[in-house]
Protein backbone atom coordinates (compact mmCIF):
# COMPACT_ATOMS: atom_id res chain seq x y z
CA UNK A 1 0.00 0.00 0.00
CA UNK A 2 1.34 3.41 -1.20
CA UNK A 3 -0.33 6.60 -1.69
CA UNK A 4 1.88 8.66 -4.26
CA UNK A 5 1.08 12.40 -4.81
CA UNK A 6 2.09 14.92 -7.06
CA UNK A 7 0.54 18.25 -7.25
CA UNK A 8 0.64 21.69 -7.88
CA UNK A 9 -1.70 24.38 -6.54
CA UNK A 10 -2.20 28.23 -7.28
CA UNK A 11 -3.60 30.32 -4.38
CA UNK A 12 -3.40 33.98 -4.55
CA UNK A 13 0.41 34.75 -3.60
CA UNK A 14 1.20 31.02 -2.68
CA UNK A 15 2.07 28.54 -4.94
CA UNK A 16 2.15 24.54 -3.52
CA UNK A 17 3.97 22.44 -5.72
CA UNK A 18 4.88 19.47 -3.74
CA UNK A 19 5.51 15.03 -4.05
CA UNK A 20 5.47 12.60 -1.96
CA UNK A 21 5.09 8.73 -1.33
CA UNK A 22 3.19 7.25 1.71
CA UNK A 23 4.39 3.96 2.39
CA UNK A 24 2.09 1.72 4.60
CA UNK A 25 1.95 2.54 8.19
CA UNK A 26 1.22 6.49 9.72
CA UNK A 27 2.45 9.26 7.24
CA UNK A 28 2.45 12.28 9.03
CA UNK A 29 1.95 15.88 7.16
CA UNK A 30 3.83 18.17 9.14
CA UNK A 31 4.24 21.74 9.09
CA UNK A 32 3.05 25.20 10.22
CA UNK A 33 -0.47 26.66 9.74
CA UNK A 34 -0.64 27.77 5.76
CA UNK A 35 2.16 25.51 4.59
CA UNK A 36 -0.80 23.99 2.55
CA UNK A 37 -1.19 20.53 4.77
CA UNK A 38 -4.82 20.73 4.26
CA UNK A 39 -4.84 21.66 0.95
CA UNK A 40 -2.63 18.41 0.18
CA UNK A 41 -4.99 16.32 2.15
CA UNK A 42 -8.02 17.48 0.26
CA UNK A 43 -6.37 17.10 -2.82
CA UNK A 44 -6.00 13.48 -1.97
CA UNK A 45 -9.56 13.09 -0.45
CA UNK A 46 -10.66 14.74 -3.89
CA UNK A 47 -12.51 17.73 -1.89
CA UNK A 48 -10.39 20.50 -3.76
CA UNK A 49 -9.26 19.76 -7.20
CA UNK A 50 -5.69 21.18 -7.77
CA UNK A 51 -4.31 23.12 -10.77
CA UNK A 52 -2.03 20.12 -11.72
CA UNK A 53 -0.36 16.37 -10.94
CA UNK A 54 -0.75 12.77 -10.15
CA UNK A 55 -2.34 11.19 -7.31
CA UNK A 56 -2.37 7.37 -7.27
CA UNK A 57 -3.17 4.57 -4.12
CA UNK A 58 -1.36 1.10 -4.82
CA UNK A 59 -1.45 2.17 -8.05
CA UNK A 60 -5.39 3.19 -8.66
CA UNK A 61 -4.71 6.64 -10.51
CA UNK A 62 -7.34 8.77 -8.40
CA UNK A 63 -6.26 12.30 -9.80
CA UNK A 64 -4.13 12.78 -13.01
CA UNK A 65 -4.37 16.37 -14.83
CA UNK A 66 -2.70 14.98 -17.93
CA UNK A 67 -4.39 12.08 -18.55
CA UNK A 68 -8.44 14.06 -17.29
CA UNK A 69 -8.52 11.56 -14.16
CA UNK A 70 -10.76 12.88 -11.25
CA UNK A 71 -12.05 10.07 -9.48
CA UNK A 72 -15.23 11.55 -8.00
CA UNK A 73 -15.03 12.07 -3.86
CA UNK A 74 -17.32 8.78 -3.10
CA UNK A 75 -15.44 6.31 -5.31
CA UNK A 76 -11.90 7.01 -4.13
CA UNK A 77 -12.69 4.63 -0.61
CA UNK A 78 -10.13 7.49 1.58
CA UNK A 79 -11.71 7.74 5.19
CA UNK A 80 -11.24 11.45 6.49
CA UNK A 81 -11.46 12.40 9.72
CA UNK A 82 -12.07 15.70 9.62
CA UNK A 83 -10.86 18.56 12.54
CA UNK A 84 -14.46 19.33 13.06
CA UNK A 85 -15.62 15.53 13.39
CA UNK A 86 -18.73 16.54 11.24
CA UNK A 87 -20.84 13.93 12.76
CA UNK A 88 -24.28 14.06 11.07
CA UNK A 89 -26.54 15.63 14.03
CA UNK A 90 -29.59 14.08 12.66
CA UNK A 91 -28.24 10.61 13.55
CA UNK A 92 -27.76 8.71 16.28
CA UNK A 93 -23.47 7.38 16.84
CA UNK A 94 -24.69 3.79 16.05
CA UNK A 95 -26.01 5.48 12.74
CA UNK A 96 -23.28 7.64 12.30
CA UNK A 97 -20.73 4.74 12.71
CA UNK A 98 -22.99 2.28 10.19
CA UNK A 99 -23.68 5.19 7.76
CA UNK A 100 -20.60 4.14 5.11
CA UNK A 101 -21.80 0.72 5.24
CA UNK A 102 -24.75 1.32 3.21
CA UNK A 103 -21.79 2.11 0.56
CA UNK A 104 -18.79 0.36 0.69
CA UNK A 105 -18.01 -2.45 -1.10
CA UNK A 106 -18.19 -5.78 0.41
CA UNK A 107 -15.45 -7.57 1.38
CA UNK A 108 -13.27 -8.10 4.54
CA UNK A 109 -12.85 -4.63 6.62
CA UNK A 110 -13.22 -3.28 10.24
CA UNK A 111 -16.30 -4.72 12.05
CA UNK A 112 -18.69 -2.69 14.29
CA UNK A 113 -17.66 -4.38 17.02
CA UNK A 114 -14.09 -4.64 16.39
CA UNK A 115 -14.40 -0.85 16.02
CA UNK A 116 -16.33 -0.47 19.19
CA UNK A 117 -13.99 -2.56 21.50
CA UNK A 118 -11.09 -0.53 19.47
CA UNK A 119 -12.01 3.25 20.22
CA UNK A 120 -14.58 2.52 23.45
CA UNK A 121 -17.51 3.65 22.20
CA UNK A 122 -20.02 0.72 22.88
CA UNK A 123 -21.63 3.22 25.57
CA UNK A 124 -22.30 5.73 22.77
CA UNK A 125 -24.33 3.78 20.58
CA UNK A 126 -27.76 5.51 21.20
CA UNK A 127 -26.62 8.96 21.97
CA UNK A 128 -26.98 11.94 19.69
CA UNK A 129 -23.70 13.12 18.54
CA UNK A 130 -25.14 16.66 20.49
CA UNK A 131 -24.73 14.72 23.44
CA UNK A 132 -20.92 14.09 23.36
CA UNK A 133 -17.94 15.79 24.66
CA UNK A 134 -15.06 16.57 22.12
CA UNK A 135 -13.33 13.59 22.73
CA UNK A 136 -16.01 11.02 22.35
CA UNK A 137 -17.26 13.13 19.21
CA UNK A 138 -13.42 12.40 18.02
CA UNK A 139 -13.77 8.46 18.45
CA UNK A 140 -17.08 8.56 17.03
CA UNK A 141 -15.39 10.09 13.81
CA UNK A 142 -12.59 7.84 13.45
CA UNK A 143 -14.60 5.20 14.05
CA UNK A 144 -16.96 6.02 10.76
CA UNK A 145 -14.56 6.45 8.46
CA UNK A 146 -12.78 3.19 9.70
CA UNK A 147 -16.18 1.36 8.83
CA UNK A 148 -16.34 2.67 5.82
CA UNK A 149 -13.79 0.42 4.28
CA UNK A 150 -11.34 2.32 3.30
CA UNK A 151 -8.26 2.08 1.34
CA UNK A 152 -6.60 4.57 3.53
CA UNK A 153 -7.49 7.10 6.65
CA UNK A 154 -7.04 10.73 6.20
CA UNK A 155 -6.91 12.57 9.15
CA UNK A 156 -7.01 16.62 9.28
CA UNK A 157 -5.78 17.26 12.62
CA UNK A 158 -7.80 15.28 14.55
CA UNK A 159 -6.69 16.56 17.71
CA UNK A 160 -6.53 20.26 17.19
CA UNK A 161 -10.36 21.15 18.20
CA UNK A 162 -9.26 18.74 21.65
CA UNK A 163 -7.59 20.35 24.60
CA UNK A 164 -4.65 18.58 26.49
CA UNK A 165 -6.73 16.29 28.69
CA UNK A 166 -8.50 15.31 25.41
CA UNK A 167 -5.57 14.94 23.56
CA UNK A 168 -4.36 12.49 25.94
CA UNK A 169 -7.59 10.56 26.21
CA UNK A 170 -7.65 10.23 22.28
CA UNK A 171 -3.55 9.55 21.64
CA UNK A 172 -3.47 6.10 22.72
CA UNK A 173 -6.76 5.15 20.46
CA UNK A 174 -4.73 6.30 17.41
CA UNK A 175 -1.59 4.20 18.41
CA UNK A 176 -4.04 1.28 18.50
CA UNK A 177 -5.17 2.22 15.42
CA UNK A 178 -1.77 2.10 13.86
CA UNK A 179 -0.42 -1.15 15.50
CA UNK A 180 -3.55 -3.04 15.18
CA UNK A 181 -5.40 -2.58 12.17
CA UNK A 182 -4.02 -2.95 8.22
CA UNK A 183 -5.34 0.68 7.41
CA UNK A 184 -2.20 2.85 6.23
CA UNK A 185 -3.21 6.49 7.73
CA UNK A 186 -2.16 9.96 6.25
CA UNK A 187 -2.57 12.71 8.90
CA UNK A 188 -1.83 16.57 9.15
CA UNK A 189 -0.35 18.01 12.39
CA UNK A 190 1.33 20.77 13.38
CA UNK A 191 2.04 19.39 16.52
CA UNK A 192 5.93 17.90 16.73
CA UNK A 193 4.77 15.61 20.00
CA UNK A 194 1.97 14.58 18.39
CA UNK A 195 3.99 13.60 15.48
CA UNK A 196 6.95 11.53 17.36
CA UNK A 197 4.22 9.31 18.56
CA UNK A 198 2.48 8.85 16.12
CA UNK A 199 4.29 8.63 12.60
CA UNK A 200 6.37 6.48 10.92
CA UNK A 201 6.81 8.18 8.05
CA UNK A 202 7.34 12.15 8.31
CA UNK A 203 6.69 14.75 5.45
CA UNK A 204 7.86 17.85 6.63
CA UNK A 205 5.90 20.89 4.70
CA UNK A 206 7.50 24.24 4.80
CA UNK A 207 5.92 27.42 2.49
CA UNK A 208 4.09 24.81 -0.21
CA UNK A 209 7.26 22.77 -0.33
CA UNK A 210 8.65 19.45 0.60
CA UNK A 211 11.23 20.33 3.40
CA UNK A 212 12.51 16.79 4.14
CA UNK A 213 10.45 13.15 3.54
CA UNK A 214 11.29 10.31 5.03
CA UNK A 215 11.14 7.48 7.87
CA UNK A 216 9.82 9.60 10.97
CA UNK A 217 12.98 8.56 13.33
CA UNK A 218 15.49 9.93 11.27
CA UNK A 219 14.12 12.83 9.93
CA UNK A 220 13.32 13.65 13.84
CA UNK A 221 17.09 12.54 14.83
CA UNK A 222 18.63 15.05 11.73
CA UNK A 223 20.23 18.00 13.36
CA UNK A 224 19.50 19.88 9.76
CA UNK A 225 16.27 18.93 10.09
CA UNK A 226 15.79 21.12 13.39
CA UNK A 227 14.96 24.41 12.07
CA UNK A 228 12.03 23.09 9.53
CA UNK A 229 10.72 21.72 12.74
CA UNK A 230 11.46 24.26 15.15
CA UNK A 231 13.91 24.12 17.39
CA UNK A 232 11.91 24.53 21.06
CA UNK A 233 10.04 21.21 19.65
CA UNK A 234 12.62 18.91 18.44
CA UNK A 235 13.55 16.62 19.80
CA UNK A 236 14.62 12.05 19.02
CA UNK A 237 12.09 9.25 19.67
CA UNK A 238 14.02 6.19 21.68
CA UNK A 239 12.52 2.83 20.96
CA UNK A 240 11.94 1.33 24.67
CA UNK A 241 10.39 -2.00 26.43
CA UNK A 242 9.26 -1.26 30.15
CA UNK A 243 11.44 -3.14 32.09
CA UNK A 244 9.49 -2.94 35.44
CA UNK A 245 7.83 -0.43 38.13
CA UNK A 246 9.91 0.14 40.98
CA UNK A 247 9.04 0.96 44.41
CA UNK A 248 9.57 4.68 44.48
CA UNK A 249 7.37 5.37 41.73
CA UNK A 250 10.16 5.47 39.08
CA UNK A 251 9.73 2.93 35.72
CA UNK A 252 12.75 1.36 34.14
CA UNK A 253 12.95 1.22 30.55
CA UNK A 254 15.23 -0.45 28.60
CA UNK A 255 16.36 1.06 25.66
CA UNK A 256 19.43 0.08 22.64
CA UNK A 257 21.10 3.39 24.37
CA UNK A 258 20.93 2.44 27.53
CA UNK A 259 18.41 1.68 30.75
CA UNK A 260 16.24 4.77 31.28
CA UNK A 261 14.47 5.52 34.38
CA UNK A 262 11.28 7.72 34.31
CA UNK A 263 7.97 8.57 36.14
CA UNK A 264 5.98 6.01 36.57
CA UNK A 265 4.88 5.08 32.80
CA UNK A 266 0.95 3.88 32.63
CA UNK A 267 1.78 0.84 30.68
CA UNK A 268 2.67 -2.69 32.02
CA UNK A 269 6.13 -4.19 32.32
CA UNK A 270 6.94 -6.10 28.63
CA UNK A 271 4.88 -2.84 26.84
CA UNK A 272 6.90 -2.02 23.67
CA UNK A 273 7.17 2.17 23.98
CA UNK A 274 8.43 5.19 22.14
CA UNK A 275 9.66 8.21 24.13
CA UNK A 276 10.43 11.06 22.80
CA UNK A 277 13.19 12.92 23.89
CA UNK A 278 13.55 16.70 23.38
CA UNK A 279 16.82 18.05 22.31
CA UNK A 280 16.50 20.76 24.77
CA UNK A 281 16.12 18.40 28.03
CA UNK A 282 19.83 16.62 26.91
CA UNK A 283 22.78 17.94 28.60
CA UNK A 284 26.44 16.89 27.45
CA UNK A 285 29.36 16.17 29.62
CA UNK A 286 32.87 15.17 28.69
CA UNK A 287 33.43 13.10 31.37
CA UNK A 288 30.60 10.64 33.28
CA UNK A 289 29.60 12.97 35.76
CA UNK A 290 29.33 12.26 39.56
CA UNK A 291 26.98 13.62 42.54
CA UNK A 292 24.02 15.21 40.32
CA UNK A 293 20.63 14.74 40.65
CA UNK A 294 20.07 13.63 36.97
CA UNK A 295 19.51 9.39 36.97
CA UNK A 296 19.63 8.62 33.21
CA UNK A 297 23.46 9.24 31.73
CA UNK A 298 24.13 7.40 28.33
CA UNK A 299 27.36 6.81 26.82
CA UNK A 300 27.15 8.28 23.47
CA UNK A 301 29.36 9.35 20.76
CA UNK A 302 28.82 12.74 18.72
CA UNK A 303 27.58 12.16 15.00
CA UNK A 304 27.24 15.38 14.04
CA UNK A 305 27.08 19.33 15.25
CA UNK A 306 24.92 21.83 13.50
CA UNK A 307 25.54 25.54 14.44
CA UNK A 308 22.47 27.56 14.30
CA UNK A 309 22.00 31.03 13.40
CA UNK A 310 21.46 32.48 16.97
CA UNK A 311 24.10 31.26 19.75
CA UNK A 312 22.50 27.82 19.91
CA UNK A 313 24.08 24.50 18.33
CA UNK A 314 22.15 21.33 18.28
CA UNK A 315 24.38 17.96 18.22
CA UNK A 316 23.41 14.73 17.05
CA UNK A 317 24.56 11.69 19.17
CA UNK A 318 25.02 8.02 18.77
CA UNK A 319 24.04 6.03 21.71
CA UNK A 320 23.72 2.60 21.32
CA UNK A 321 21.56 2.14 17.90
CA UNK A 322 19.64 5.13 18.80
CA UNK A 323 20.44 8.61 17.87
CA UNK A 324 19.76 11.22 19.80
CA UNK A 325 19.72 15.23 19.86
CA UNK A 326 21.01 17.67 22.33
CA UNK A 327 20.62 21.43 22.19
CA UNK A 328 23.34 23.07 23.61
CA UNK A 329 24.90 27.12 23.25
CA UNK A 330 28.12 27.57 20.84
CA UNK A 331 29.89 28.57 23.43
CA UNK A 332 29.71 24.86 25.11
CA UNK A 333 29.91 23.31 21.55
CA UNK A 334 33.48 25.16 20.79
CA UNK A 335 34.65 24.89 25.02
CA UNK A 336 34.01 20.98 24.74
CA UNK A 337 35.31 20.59 21.34
CA UNK A 338 32.46 18.92 20.48
CA UNK A 339 32.86 17.08 17.15
CA UNK A 340 32.12 14.27 15.17
CA UNK A 341 33.61 11.00 17.30
CA UNK A 342 33.60 12.70 20.80
CA UNK A 343 32.84 10.36 23.34
CA UNK A 344 30.12 12.54 25.78
CA UNK A 345 27.64 11.40 28.31
CA UNK A 346 24.48 12.52 27.57
CA UNK A 347 22.26 13.83 31.32
CA UNK A 348 18.71 13.21 30.67
CA UNK A 349 16.30 14.21 33.84
CA UNK A 350 13.77 11.49 34.43
CA UNK A 351 10.97 14.11 35.06
CA UNK A 352 11.74 16.23 32.22
CA UNK A 353 10.04 13.37 29.91
CA UNK A 354 6.31 14.04 30.43
CA UNK A 355 3.76 10.92 30.39
CA UNK A 356 2.39 12.62 26.73
CA UNK A 357 5.81 12.04 25.43
CA UNK A 358 5.39 8.20 25.84
CA UNK A 359 3.40 6.48 23.74
CA UNK A 360 2.52 2.41 22.99
CA UNK A 361 4.32 1.01 19.98
CA UNK A 362 3.10 -2.43 18.48
CA UNK B 1 -72.61 20.44 12.35
CA UNK B 2 -73.36 20.81 8.60
CA UNK B 3 -76.71 22.75 9.31
CA UNK B 4 -74.70 26.26 9.93
CA UNK B 5 -73.25 26.24 5.85
CA UNK B 6 -75.71 26.00 3.51
CA UNK B 7 -74.63 23.24 0.72
CA UNK B 8 -72.87 25.82 -1.62
CA UNK B 9 -70.96 27.10 1.03
CA UNK B 10 -69.89 23.56 1.58
CA UNK B 11 -68.96 23.10 -1.34
CA UNK B 12 -66.42 26.68 -1.62
CA UNK B 13 -64.86 24.94 1.85
CA UNK B 14 -64.41 21.72 0.11
CA UNK B 15 -63.17 22.87 -2.81
CA UNK B 16 -60.64 25.27 -1.31
CA UNK B 17 -59.40 22.60 0.74
CA UNK B 18 -58.72 19.98 -2.70
CA UNK B 19 -57.59 23.35 -4.72
CA UNK B 20 -54.58 23.99 -2.04
CA UNK B 21 -53.85 20.48 -1.02
CA UNK B 22 -53.04 19.60 -4.58
CA UNK B 23 -51.61 23.23 -5.41
CA UNK B 24 -49.20 21.87 -2.21
CA UNK B 25 -48.65 18.28 -3.25
CA UNK B 26 -47.88 18.74 -6.84
CA UNK B 27 -45.61 21.95 -6.43
CA UNK B 28 -43.32 20.70 -3.52
CA UNK B 29 -40.96 18.68 -5.41
CA UNK B 30 -40.26 21.69 -7.79
CA UNK B 31 -40.27 23.56 -4.62
CA UNK B 32 -37.24 21.82 -3.34
CA UNK B 33 -34.99 21.13 -6.42
CA UNK B 34 -35.56 25.55 -7.44
CA UNK B 35 -34.41 26.03 -3.92
CA UNK B 36 -31.59 23.47 -4.20
CA UNK B 37 -30.61 25.03 -7.32
CA UNK B 38 -30.97 28.30 -6.00
CA UNK B 39 -28.64 27.97 -2.84
CA UNK B 40 -26.38 25.73 -3.99
CA UNK B 41 -25.35 26.37 -7.51
CA UNK B 42 -23.95 29.93 -9.03
CA UNK B 43 -24.76 30.20 -12.34
CA UNK B 44 -25.70 32.07 -15.50
CA UNK B 45 -29.41 33.11 -15.11
CA UNK B 46 -29.05 32.96 -11.22
CA UNK B 47 -30.47 35.82 -11.16
CA UNK B 48 -32.81 35.41 -13.60
CA UNK B 49 -34.98 32.36 -12.27
CA UNK B 50 -34.84 34.05 -8.83
CA UNK B 51 -36.66 36.76 -10.50
CA UNK B 52 -39.09 34.35 -12.16
CA UNK B 53 -39.95 32.68 -9.12
CA UNK B 54 -40.72 35.85 -7.21
CA UNK B 55 -42.08 37.58 -9.89
CA UNK B 56 -45.65 36.44 -8.35
CA UNK B 57 -44.81 37.84 -5.19
CA UNK B 58 -44.98 40.91 -6.65
CA UNK B 59 -46.94 41.37 -9.77
CA UNK B 60 -50.54 42.32 -9.16
CA UNK B 61 -52.29 38.91 -8.69
CA UNK B 62 -54.69 40.23 -11.64
CA UNK B 63 -51.38 40.23 -13.77
CA UNK B 64 -50.59 36.61 -13.17
CA UNK B 65 -54.03 35.38 -13.49
CA UNK B 66 -53.82 36.84 -16.95
CA UNK B 67 -50.78 35.75 -18.55
CA UNK B 68 -51.94 32.61 -16.94
CA UNK B 69 -55.28 32.72 -18.80
CA UNK B 70 -53.03 33.37 -21.75
CA UNK B 71 -50.63 30.44 -21.20
CA UNK B 72 -52.55 27.48 -19.99
CA UNK B 73 -56.14 28.95 -21.82
CA UNK B 74 -57.28 27.08 -24.25
CA UNK B 75 -55.68 28.99 -27.02
CA UNK B 76 -52.83 29.20 -24.87
CA UNK B 77 -49.64 27.81 -26.11
CA UNK B 78 -49.19 25.59 -23.25
CA UNK B 79 -52.84 25.22 -22.69
CA UNK B 80 -53.61 23.87 -26.32
CA UNK B 81 -51.06 21.63 -26.21
CA UNK B 82 -51.77 20.04 -22.32
CA UNK B 83 -55.66 19.93 -23.66
CA UNK B 84 -54.73 17.86 -27.18
CA UNK B 85 -52.10 15.98 -25.49
CA UNK B 86 -53.22 14.84 -22.38
CA UNK B 87 -56.62 15.91 -22.26
CA UNK B 88 -55.62 18.35 -19.04
CA UNK B 89 -57.69 21.34 -19.31
CA UNK B 90 -57.01 24.04 -16.68
CA UNK B 91 -59.33 26.86 -17.82
CA UNK B 92 -62.53 27.53 -15.85
CA UNK B 93 -62.18 24.17 -14.14
CA UNK B 94 -60.91 23.64 -10.08
CA UNK B 95 -57.29 22.45 -11.94
CA UNK B 96 -56.90 26.13 -13.28
CA UNK B 97 -57.50 27.08 -9.15
CA UNK B 98 -55.04 24.89 -8.52
CA UNK B 99 -52.17 25.78 -10.97
CA UNK B 100 -53.19 29.92 -10.08
CA UNK B 101 -52.94 29.14 -5.90
CA UNK B 102 -49.71 26.71 -6.59
CA UNK B 103 -48.18 29.78 -8.87
CA UNK B 104 -48.83 32.40 -6.18
CA UNK B 105 -47.62 30.28 -3.23
CA UNK B 106 -44.45 29.22 -5.08
CA UNK B 107 -42.33 31.96 -4.12
CA UNK B 108 -43.12 31.66 -0.08
CA UNK B 109 -42.58 28.05 -0.15
CA UNK B 110 -38.99 28.66 -1.83
CA UNK B 111 -37.90 31.03 0.48
CA UNK B 112 -38.99 29.11 3.07
CA UNK B 113 -36.62 25.89 2.01
CA UNK B 114 -34.53 27.57 0.57
CA UNK B 115 -33.04 29.38 3.61
CA UNK B 116 -33.29 25.99 5.33
CA UNK B 117 -30.69 24.69 2.86
CA UNK B 118 -28.26 27.52 3.42
CA UNK B 119 -28.05 26.62 6.74
CA UNK B 120 -27.29 22.97 6.09
CA UNK B 121 -23.38 22.66 6.43
CA UNK B 122 -21.98 21.91 3.36
CA UNK B 123 -19.06 20.35 5.52
CA UNK B 124 -21.43 17.74 6.78
CA UNK B 125 -22.38 16.82 2.79
CA UNK B 126 -18.66 16.45 1.96
CA UNK B 127 -18.33 14.14 4.91
CA UNK B 128 -20.82 12.29 3.52
CA UNK B 129 -19.23 11.75 0.03
CA UNK B 130 -16.09 10.80 1.86
CA UNK B 131 -18.02 8.26 3.49
CA UNK B 132 -18.91 6.83 0.06
CA UNK B 133 -22.17 8.41 -0.42
CA UNK B 134 -22.90 9.97 -4.45
CA UNK B 135 -24.84 13.62 -4.61
CA UNK B 136 -28.23 12.09 -4.72
CA UNK B 137 -28.04 9.85 -2.22
CA UNK B 138 -25.86 12.61 0.04
CA UNK B 139 -29.06 14.81 -0.37
CA UNK B 140 -31.51 12.09 0.36
CA UNK B 141 -29.70 10.65 3.34
CA UNK B 142 -28.05 14.53 5.13
CA UNK B 143 -29.56 17.04 3.18
CA UNK B 144 -33.29 16.73 3.62
CA UNK B 145 -33.63 15.05 6.94
CA UNK B 146 -31.94 18.54 8.13
CA UNK B 147 -34.02 20.63 5.73
CA UNK B 148 -37.06 18.37 6.67
CA UNK B 149 -38.55 21.84 9.12
CA UNK B 150 -37.77 23.82 6.56
CA UNK B 151 -39.98 21.98 4.17
CA UNK B 152 -42.77 21.18 6.47
CA UNK B 153 -42.48 25.01 7.28
CA UNK B 154 -42.66 26.37 3.72
CA UNK B 155 -45.52 23.69 3.01
CA UNK B 156 -47.94 24.87 5.39
CA UNK B 157 -46.95 28.72 4.09
CA UNK B 158 -48.01 27.69 0.76
CA UNK B 159 -51.02 25.83 1.91
CA UNK B 160 -52.20 28.93 3.50
CA UNK B 161 -51.67 31.08 1.12
CA UNK B 162 -53.34 29.03 -1.32
CA UNK B 163 -56.17 28.68 0.50
CA UNK B 164 -56.40 32.73 0.47
CA UNK B 165 -55.44 33.25 -3.20
CA UNK B 166 -58.49 35.38 -4.86
CA UNK B 167 -56.69 37.68 -7.56
CA UNK B 168 -54.97 35.44 -9.42
CA UNK B 169 -57.76 32.41 -9.05
CA UNK B 170 -60.75 34.55 -10.22
CA UNK B 171 -58.88 36.39 -13.16
CA UNK B 172 -58.13 32.90 -14.45
CA UNK B 173 -60.67 30.56 -13.42
CA UNK B 174 -63.42 33.36 -12.74
CA UNK B 175 -65.90 32.56 -9.88
CA UNK B 176 -68.29 29.34 -10.78
CA UNK B 177 -69.96 28.18 -8.17
CA UNK B 178 -69.18 24.54 -7.67
CA UNK B 179 -66.65 24.56 -10.00
CA UNK B 180 -63.97 27.12 -9.38
CA UNK B 181 -65.63 28.70 -6.41
CA UNK B 182 -63.49 29.10 -3.55
CA UNK B 183 -63.39 30.41 -0.02
CA UNK B 184 -62.11 33.83 -1.34
CA UNK B 185 -64.01 33.30 -4.05
CA UNK B 186 -67.30 32.71 -2.55
CA UNK B 187 -66.93 35.42 0.37
CA UNK B 188 -66.96 38.20 -2.77
CA UNK B 189 -69.49 36.50 -4.55
CA UNK B 190 -71.89 37.03 -1.57
CA UNK B 191 -70.66 40.44 -0.37
CA UNK B 192 -72.01 41.53 -3.78
CA UNK B 193 -75.43 40.47 -2.66
CA UNK B 194 -77.89 42.08 -0.94
CA UNK B 195 -78.40 40.21 1.99
CA UNK B 196 -75.24 37.98 1.78
CA UNK B 197 -73.41 39.42 5.04
CA UNK B 198 -74.54 36.09 6.71
CA UNK B 199 -72.90 33.70 4.50
CA UNK B 200 -70.22 35.92 4.04
CA UNK B 201 -69.12 36.42 7.74
CA UNK B 202 -69.98 32.34 8.08
CA UNK B 203 -67.35 31.77 5.46
CA UNK B 204 -65.15 34.44 7.16
CA UNK B 205 -65.05 32.00 10.59
CA UNK B 206 -64.40 29.08 8.46
CA UNK B 207 -61.41 30.85 6.77
CA UNK B 208 -60.17 32.08 9.94
CA UNK B 209 -60.73 27.78 11.76
CA UNK B 210 -58.27 26.98 8.91
CA UNK B 211 -55.88 29.55 9.26
CA UNK B 212 -55.08 28.81 13.01
CA UNK B 213 -55.45 25.22 12.61
CA UNK B 214 -52.79 25.54 9.74
CA UNK B 215 -50.25 27.80 11.97
CA UNK B 216 -50.44 25.59 14.62
CA UNK B 217 -49.75 22.50 13.00
CA UNK B 218 -46.90 23.89 11.43
CA UNK B 219 -45.66 24.54 14.85
CA UNK B 220 -46.23 21.67 16.05
CA UNK B 221 -44.67 19.75 13.16
CA UNK B 222 -41.52 22.26 13.10
CA UNK B 223 -41.19 21.80 16.66
CA UNK B 224 -41.29 17.93 16.50
CA UNK B 225 -39.38 17.61 13.44
CA UNK B 226 -36.48 19.71 15.07
CA UNK B 227 -36.40 18.42 18.01
CA UNK B 228 -35.67 14.41 16.33
CA UNK B 229 -32.85 16.41 14.53
CA UNK B 230 -31.25 18.30 17.49
CA UNK B 231 -31.10 14.86 19.12
CA UNK B 232 -32.33 15.27 22.42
Amino acid sequence: MTLDVRLRHAFAGFTLDIAFAAPAGVTALFGRSGSGKTTVINAVAGLLRPDAGRIASDGRVLFDSAGGIDVAVHRRRLGYVFQDARLFPHLTVRQNLLYGRWFAPRGPGETLERVLDLLGIEPLLARHPGALSGGERSRVAIGRALLSNPAMLLMDEPMAALDEARKAEILPYLERLRDETQVPILFVSHALAEVARLATTLVVLEGGRVQRAGPAQDILSDPAAVPALGIREAGSVLAARLARHEADGLSRLETPAGPLWLPRVAADPGAMLRVRIAAQDVMLALTRPEGISALNILPATVTAVRLGEGPGAVVQLRAGTELLLARVTRRSAEAMGLAAGRPVFAVIKSVAVAQSDIGGSG
Amino acid sequence: MTDWLTPEEWRAVALSLRVSFWATLISLPVGIAVAYVLARYRFRGHQLLNGLVHLPLILPPVVTGYLLLLTFGRKGAVGAFLDQTFGLVFAFRWTGAALAAAVMAFPLMVRAIRMAIEAVDPRLEAAAGTLGASRPWVFVTVTLPLILPGIVAGAILAFAKAMGEFGATITFVANIPGQTQTLPSAIYAYLQVPGGDGAAFRLVLVAIAIAMLALLLSEWVGRSVARRIAGA
